[in-house]
């Protein structure tokens, strides 16, 4: 079964058209990377898989539903945005309780407790959010991501504003969700996300402009590849 | 997006537009010589209360307007179609324009029957009211935010505004009145109390200036879906263009 | 999960977060104070004039206080853009709308019970008997303000006027609450009997009806992108 699946999405703001004729497959439990230059509509692209944007064309279907009017759907679906989706003024533990009972958690005092020990903030569990530091904010989010299970995990630009260790703790704790999860995440850093990618595609422009399965573990090829699709401009329609 | 029908409307309906304007500047004409030289002189205020032949028309228009920013709003809400949202803007500007005049000569009005250059009539309140509105409507169109969230948030605001026209007014005639609210609103003596030359010559001028309002409208909003296209047309061409700075955008490893 | 339940949850959790810090309240509260003071200093009125002058002064200074409510609890949504949180969650969108205009409302039901007695005292007014009628009145006031409020204050965050625009907003359309409440106020103080107020509570009763459908109606569209 499909976990996303989307044809012919199109998306404007006003004149501006973000994305253009966007059709992707996912299916259940791939990991898909989604790489893309600034300003190719990788964000716009995300929003509206996670159901925060309605597209101005196209048909999107997730888990074979149509997110339109399905608010339960939702439950399926986790978010990591590069903001942090976290009330500075309550503790880690409000955060994760609110987040859990919300999404219809079962037990959600227990499931937060644990989530917080999972990404090893028990200590800090009642220590508001505003005394977080940027590592410590994004194990959080993820935490929150997570807390109600959701077989789809929907990452946008996941490492902005990391440094080099916290994005590998951040990189570790998405490889051990590989498999279970279906995965798509967006980003600009080619070092970043080819380790974690079942299946690549390069946005550009608001359009897919490359998809492939192979030859994902020779980064320097990828990289070739990248430059020279962006480049070319052969996917304007 | 551009579709076939956007594309053609840049085309249909000039000729009839023009027509439209000097229909209504024709019937503006003959309305406001009617108001002057036809109709008969008021009994009680002299000649100054010619005024109420620009003055009633005006309002007439300003309310009528403002429907139409309803509906559209309404249109925009249900489907989301760039011509409702164009609609209720130009709709939005050619009201004020009216319901300016309107507010103008109303108090023009009061100054020469009461002496006050305004007065709280429960009638002149909610045009002034609307007014506001109208000017608070094109504030959310020009700060509202890109990307479609000024219409929206014009567009709700154009439906609650309407809908709320009717308790503003029902809250100020309570709040000038003494006595409890009627149970029918009655406009007072609105074609009862008046002369047939006069009733006639006011009849001429609301035709005359709703036709000046359609056309008026309809200028405006063509200006508007014209400037979409151009808009459009300026994106593919930027986007075509420029060179290829994408291709700098891979993150230079450490 | 119920729909009650989750308007339960949102109010719980803009309860937590205020109650830790207290600012809206404290800025709300010190507001209606100042504002009590400097009509006082504006008017000088004798005990004759402060009780024609009175309704109008809770009424207008209730009108900001909200005004000052409403645009920090959208505000503390915007940082770390926790309103799109609200929006993944599995709800109606609409719940939001409820789950916000019921918390303002009770931070303006709160500061309505100080602004009464306050106002009152520094004029030199005794309440007294009409204590029920005036709450009444300001309950159905508040509702109305909020009702309309929620929905301006989440179109204004978005703007990058939003502290102008959400005044701007409120006050024409929430005309028909500042009118009908100061002068049904003015009519309970004055002692007058209730059916005379009547009229002046429906428009209330009213507006608030109107404007809490329309809310819930329009919100997920208003919160689209």
């Amino acid at each position: 079964m499909q976990a996303i699946e989307t044809r012919d999405l199109e998306k404007a703001f006003g004149p501006v058209r973000a994305l253009r004729r966007v059709t992707l497959e996912v299916p259940a439990g791939e990991s898909l990377v989604i790489f893309g230059p600034n300003g190719a509509g990788k964000t716009t692209l995300i929003k509206i898989l996670a159901t925060l944007m309605r597209p101005s064309a196209g048909t999107l279907r997730l888990f074979g539903r149509n997110p339109q009017g399905d608010d339960g759907l939702r439950r399926l679906i986790g978010v990591v945005s590069h903001h942090s989706y976290l009330y500075t003024g309550l503790t880690a533990l409000e955060n994760l309780l609110f987040a859990a009972r919300m999404y219809g958690v079962p037990d959600a005092a227990a499931r937060a407790a644990e989530m917080l020990e999972v990404v090893g903030l028990g200590p800090r569990r009642h220590d508001l959010v505003r005394t977080f530091s940027r590592g410590m904010l994004q194990r959080l989010t993820i935490a929150r991501a997570l807390v109600h299970d959701p077989p789809l995990l929907l990452l946008d630009e996941p490492y902005t504003g990391l440094d080099r260790h916290a994005a590998e703790i951040f990189s570790g704790l998405l490889e051990r969700l590989r498999g279970d999860r279906t995965i798509v995440l967006t980003t600009h850093s080619i070092e970043q996300g080819l380790p974690l990618a079942d299946r690549i595609v390069i946005l550009a422009d608001g359009a897919v402009a490359h998809e492939s399965r192979e030859g994902l573990d020779d980064w320097h090829a990828v990289v070739q590849l990248y430059t020279q699709v962006v480049r070319s401009g052969a996917w304007v329609h | 997006m551009r579709t076939a029908r956007e594309r053609t409307a840049t085309n249909a309906g000039a000729d009839w537009q023009v027509v439209a304007g000097w229909l209504g500047l024709g019937l503006v004409v003959a309305g406001q010589y009617a108001a002057v030289l036809y109709a008969p002189e008021e009994v009680t205020m002299g000649n100054a209360q010619r005024i109420f032949y620009v003055h009633v028309p005006a309002a007439w228009v300003g309310f009528l307007a403002f429907a139409v920013v309803f509906g559209a709003s309404l249109g925009y809400l249900f489907t989301r179609r760039r011509a409702f949202d164009l609609t209720a803007w130009a709709s939005t500007e050619v009201g004020v324009v009216f319901t300016t005049l309107a507010i103008l000569s109303g108090s023009v009005w009061g100054r020469y029957a009461w002496g006050t250059w305004w007065s709280w009539d429960p009638r002149l309140t909610t045009t002034f009211m609307l007014w506001l509105i109208y000017v608070v409507a094109l504030m959310v169109r020009a700060y509202g935010g890109a990307g479609g969230q000024a219409s929206r948030f014009a567009a709700v605001l154009g439906v609650i505004g309407f809908l709320d026209i009717p308790l503003i007014h029902l809250s100020v005639v309570w709040w000038r009145s003494l006595h409890p609210l009627p149970v029918v609103v009655r406009p007072e003596g609105f074609g009862s109390g008046l002369h047939p030359a006069m009733l006639q010559a006011l009849l001429v001028n609301v035709v005359a200036f709703t036709a000046l309002y359609v056309a008026l409208f309809s200028v405006r909003r063509r200006q508007m879906a014209v400037a979409d296209v151009l808009a459009a047309l300026k994106d593919d061409e930027l986007r075509l263009a420029a060179p290829r700075w994408a291709a700098g955008g891979q993150e230079v490893p450490s | 999960m119920g729909a009650l339940s989750a308007v339960r949850l949102l109010v719980w959790k803009d309860l937590v977060l205020e109650l830790r810090t207290k600012e809206i309240l404290t800025a709300m509260a010190v507001f209606a104070l100042l504002a009590a003071v400097i009509f006082n200093f504006a008017f000088s009125p004798s005990p004759a004039q402060a009780l024609a002058l009175l309704p109008g002064m809770v009424w207008v200074t209730l009108a900001f206080a909200a005004t000052l409510g409403l645009s920090r609890s959208f505000v503390l949504e915007r940082d770390q853009q926790c309103l799109e949180a609200l929006r993944l969650f599995p709800i109606d969108r609409s719940l939001i709308y409820l789950g916000k205009a019921t918390a303002n409302l009770l931070f303006l039901l709160l500061v309505a019970a100080l602004i009464l007695p306050a106002m009152a005292a520094l004029s030199g007014i005794a309440l007294g008997s009409r204590l029920l009628p005036l709450a009444a009145v300001l309950l159905l006031g508040s509702v109305g303000l909020v009702a309309v409020g929620t929905i301006f204050a989440a179109m204004s965050v978005h703007t990058r006027i939003r502290e102008v625009l959400l005044p701007v907003l409120l006050f024409p359309i929430a005309s028909p609450v500042l009118i009908a409440g100061v002068k049904a106020t003015a009519g309970i103080l004055a002692g007058r009997p209730l059916q005379t107020v009547l009229p002046g509570l429906r428009i209330l009763a009213a507006f608030d009806v109107m404007f809490l459908v329309l809310g819930y109606l329009v919100f997920e569209f208003l919160l689209e992108e």
